[in-house]
């Protein structure tokens, strides 16, 4: 689909974003006494309250789940070719195959450990894996479901399990950003491979991995050069904020000593801070695209907002993982 | 032959200027529905910004009509045996409405679409939304008053 396809799309998007959470609204939020509160604030911004819940969790997840859905059928009134946002959903389907993986060594089902919102059905997926028919599988997922199981029943190692559809999550999101011909979503595949190649940096050193492992877990990545971060990561963290302060991604290191949920706050606002620039784009993909992360990361943070209300979480831990807003 | 090439001046005036505005008109007709959909008081905001790069076409109309007026078509009392000098005059003379009015009426549309964008996000800055598409208006009008002039020179 070319750019010039999308004039009706973008002036729809433009009007929505009026009705994106800023971060004066999040100032609010945060300060919000109680889950009622906050909810009601929600409320007064149109988000959708479910008739039914159990628990105050079950409310919380039913509302943002109806919030995603709000988003995911704009976007499918908008566009007729879904598949330029795989790069947005494909990770859901590789977090499915491990579950799949998992799930076919045990003679019990485990629904609750799929998720849905991904490229191919759960249960697709859980099928193929289970009966060793990985035809109605795509292409590239084929080899990584058949060498994950493989591995799973021979060595009995799900965290090497793990590491390889991992490691394929973030090639096919790369190579889905590629497809897509959007600079937006390349640019976010570009941020997400290589925080996730600094998270895997960093979880080897304290699993005390060596080089091999390493090397074999990063994917490959634009920005970072993984030879050098696996070298690094075998040597220690030291070395790791060494080699990524001559990178572009040497404002992380302050964060990763801080902690993993600073540094996970800093990958998501480096891509919303990225995005920005869509605010200001007329016609093409682009917008649409930084709408549908923006929209995915106020929900993310309203999720860490009342997560902290129901949990009774003291404000400031919880504002210290609240993101930035597109808006 | 000169006939013919003077006809041609005053039909490509019409055609690209119109074929122009068309695509302008409806690449911006295409955002105005965008806004209007989610928010259907700024209806008549939205049209103006999609009528902006309409004009090109009525400019390239007028060529056309001043060109056929003088060459005397319109009036049954052409001279059909016109020299070729003066065929490629007329034919030159139309030319500017032509071109600019193709390429400005695309690049106005642009404006306008963004535009559309700045009033579905701030309706009360509309005043100031129409002044980029109007910009480019400037080159259209620029190139229809040397056509006017250079037909009128024509004798």
């Amino acid at each position: 689909m070319t750019d010039n396809q999308y004039y009706y799309a973008v002036a729809r998007i433009r009007s929505r974003e009026l009705t994106l959470l800023n971060q004066s609204f999040i100032e609010q939020l945060l300060g919000a006494k109680s889950t009622d509160e906050a909810l009601r604030l929600l409320q007064d911004k149109g988000w959708q309250m479910p008739d039914e819940y159990t628990t105050e969790s079950d409310r919380v997840e039913k509302m943002l789940a109806a919030e995603k859905k709000k988003t995911w059928d704009l976007i499918g009134e908008l566009v007729d070719d879904m598949s330029v946002f795989d790069v947005l959903i494909i990770e859901n389907d590789y977090h499915n195959l491990k579950a799949a993986v998992k799930e076919a060594l045990t003679s019990d089902r485990h629904p609750e450990i799929f998720v849905g919102g991904g490229t191919i059905e759960p249960k697709i997926m859980e099928e193929a894996v289970k009966s060793r028919d990985f035809s109605p599988l795509p292409e590239e997922m084929k080899a990584v479901a058949e060498k994950a199981l493989e591995t799973l029943l021979h060595t009995h190692d799900g965290q090497l399990t793990d590491v390889i559809i991992d490691k394929a999550a973030l090639e096919a999101i790369g190579k889905a950003a590629k497809k897509s011909g959007s600079d937006v979503l390349e640019l976010y595949a570009g941020l997400k491979v290589a925080s996730a190649d600094i998270k895997i940096a960093i979880r080897a050193v304290k699993t005390g991995k060596d080089k091999n492992f390493i090397k074999n877990a990063l994917a490959p990545c634009d920005t970072l050069n993984t030879e050098k971060l696996a070298e690094a990561s075998a040597e220690g963290m030291e070395a790791i904020y060494d080699y990524l302060a001559l990178t572009k991604y040497s404002d992380a290191v302050p964060e990763l000593k801080k902690s993993p949920s600073a540094f996970e706050r800093w990958c998501d606002n480096l891509i919303i801070r990225n995005i920005r620039r869509e605010i200001t784009h007329p016609y093409t993909i682009g917008p649409l695209a930084a709408y549908i992360i923006a929209r995915e990361n106020e929900i993310s943070t309203v999720r860490i907002v009342l997560s902290g209300l129901i949990n009774d979480l003291p404000e400031d831990s919880v504002r210290e993982r609240a993101r930035e807003m597109y808006v | 032959m000169g006939i013919a090439l003077a006809l041609l001046g005053a039909a490509s005036a019409a055609l690209f200027a119109g074929i122009g505005s068309a695509i302008g008109v409806g690449r911006a007709g295409q955002a105005a529905a965008g806004l209007v959909t989610e928010d259907p008081t700024q209806f008549s905001r939205a049209l103006i910004l999609q009528l902006l790069p309409g004009t090109q076409g009525i400019y390239g109309l007028l060529i056309a009509f001043i060109a056929l007026s003088n060459i005397g078509l319109l009036g049954g009392n052409a001279d059909m045996s016109m020299d070729v000098g003066k065929g490629l005059m007329y034919l030159f003379a139309c030319l500017p409405m032509a071109f600019v009015g193709l390429v400005s009426a695309m690049q106005q549309s642009k404006a306008s679409v963004a535009s559309i964008g700045l009033v579905a996000k701030r309706p009360d800055q509309f005043g100031k939304s129409m002044i980029f598409p109007a910009m480019v208006e400037t080159y259209a009008i620029l190139a229809l008053l040397v056509s006017i002039l250079a037909i009128n020179g024509i004798h």
